[in-house]
């Protein structure tokens, strides 16, 4: 039982270490890793895992290893596991906290940086415009979506004082009636 | 106090994190601006090195809004804040609730969070478009365009749509991070 925790804890170690650009990236690396390789998860139960990751709250990344953790060990494999995924993360970028402002006063680092905010903007909006083209074609989506995306933009650039936390609270309460009564689900 | 506020407020985005790494942008960029943690260059410079490092991006941004604010006791507090209801709610999928997925209520919520994150996200990017290519953006005076920033962002799209038409490969986030990185170095260098 330890040793298959800190199995546990080193293989999503190495999943936090080597995936770049957030939790889908990590899936590959995670059916490889949990699934081909150790045969801890079936590949149905894999693909299950992924959709419960999507469909709740929180980092994708996190979800899954939190669930195959739990499934391998209990409780304490989805410590290990969960604790194994975040640190990596969580070491780079508090030493890269610690020197990032020294290293900002070099102008050539602080002009990289400015070309950055580019990317960020492309990437988000890229990330965004994939989501609205996975949405079913419905009046209602597209309201829902227009409305909030509406909100957000008041938000940010007219310093409106409502919190988007909000906006998620509304969709899950339009789903609910709308698509709550079973039948046209 | 400060450190009580770090946990609850990454506790508050963990919880109402949907979609992905993605749809937490929203969510922090408000908390970060309304609670004045942050100006917004220095948020796209986190999100950013973000997206070029290793692991989670929520993860990621956690430590480093934890770490400016209030060091490493602030950067474990942020994290173990985005973490924990993740944690806590697969804990009691994987335990009890096998059938989470299948049920009625959860389903129909999800149908309607989709549209909602999809145009948050989107929203949020427009956002950071207009703000990093317009100086001073929402000022009645002194309103100007950075000619730099858009020569940068017709640069990347190229770039973008060669990579991705003669090479037939994706263009991955660390390649755009690059790309940008040494078009800003040349065009503000220069």
């Amino acid at each position: 039982m330890r040793r298959r925790i800190v199995e546990l804890f080193a293989t999503f170690f190495r999943i936090g270490l080597f995936t770049f650009g957030g939790g889908y990236a990590m899936i590959s690396l995670i059916e490889d890793e949990v699934g081909r390789r150790r045969g801890w998860i079936g590949a149905d139960e894999l693909t299950e895992v992924f959709a419960i990751a999507e469909s709740t709250p929180g980092p994708i990344a996190i979800n899954c290893a939190t669930y195959v953790g739990y499934r391998q060990a209990g409780l304490a494999g989805g410590v290990a596991a969960t604790l194994g995924v975040v640190l990596p993360s969580f070491i780079i970028i508090y030493v890269i906290s610690l020197c990032l402002e020294r290293f900002m006063a070099l102008t050539v680092v602080a002009n990289a940086f400015r070309g950055i905010q580019v990317a960020v903007a492309f990437l988000v909006l890229r990330a965004g415009v994939r989501l609205i083209k996975r949405l079913p074609r419905r009046a209602v989506n597209v309201v829902a979506c227009a409305l909030s995306a509406a909100a957000v933009m008041a938000v940010n650039l007219f310093d409106w004082r409502f919190s988007t936390v909000w906006l998620i609270v509304c969709g899950a309460l339009l789903g609910l009636a709308l698509y709550g009564g079973g039948d046209r689900a | 106090m400060t450190l009580l506020k770090l946990f609850l407020s990454f506790f508050k985005i963990g919880l109402f994190t949907f979609g992905g790494g993605y749809g937490m942008i929203p969510l922090i960029q408000q908390e970060a601006l309304a609670q004045g943690w942050l100006d917004a260059e220095t948020l796209y410079r986190y999100i950013g090195i973000s997206e070029s490092t290793p692991g989670p991006i929520a993860v990621n941004m956690a430590t480093f809004v934890g770490a400016s604010r209030a060091g490493l006791a602030g950067s474990l507090c942020a994290t173990v804040g985005v973490v924990l209801p993740s944690f806590v709610i697969i804990l009691l999928i994987a335990a009890v609730m096998k059938s989470f997925r299948e049920n009625r209520f959860v389903k129909a919520a999800l149908l309607g969070i989709k549209p909602v994150v999809a145009g948050m996200i989107a929203a949020t990017g427009l956002c950071i478009a207009l703000r990093c290519t317009i100086v001073n953006l929402g000022a009645l005076k002194g309103m100007s365009v950075d000619f730099r920033q858009l020569g940068i962002a017709a640069a990347l799209g190229l770039f973008a749509l060669v990579w991705t038409k003669t090479l037939k490969r994706p263009f991955s986030p660390i390649l755009t991070i690059l790309v940008s990185a040494a078009l800003g170095a040349l065009i503000y260098g220069v």
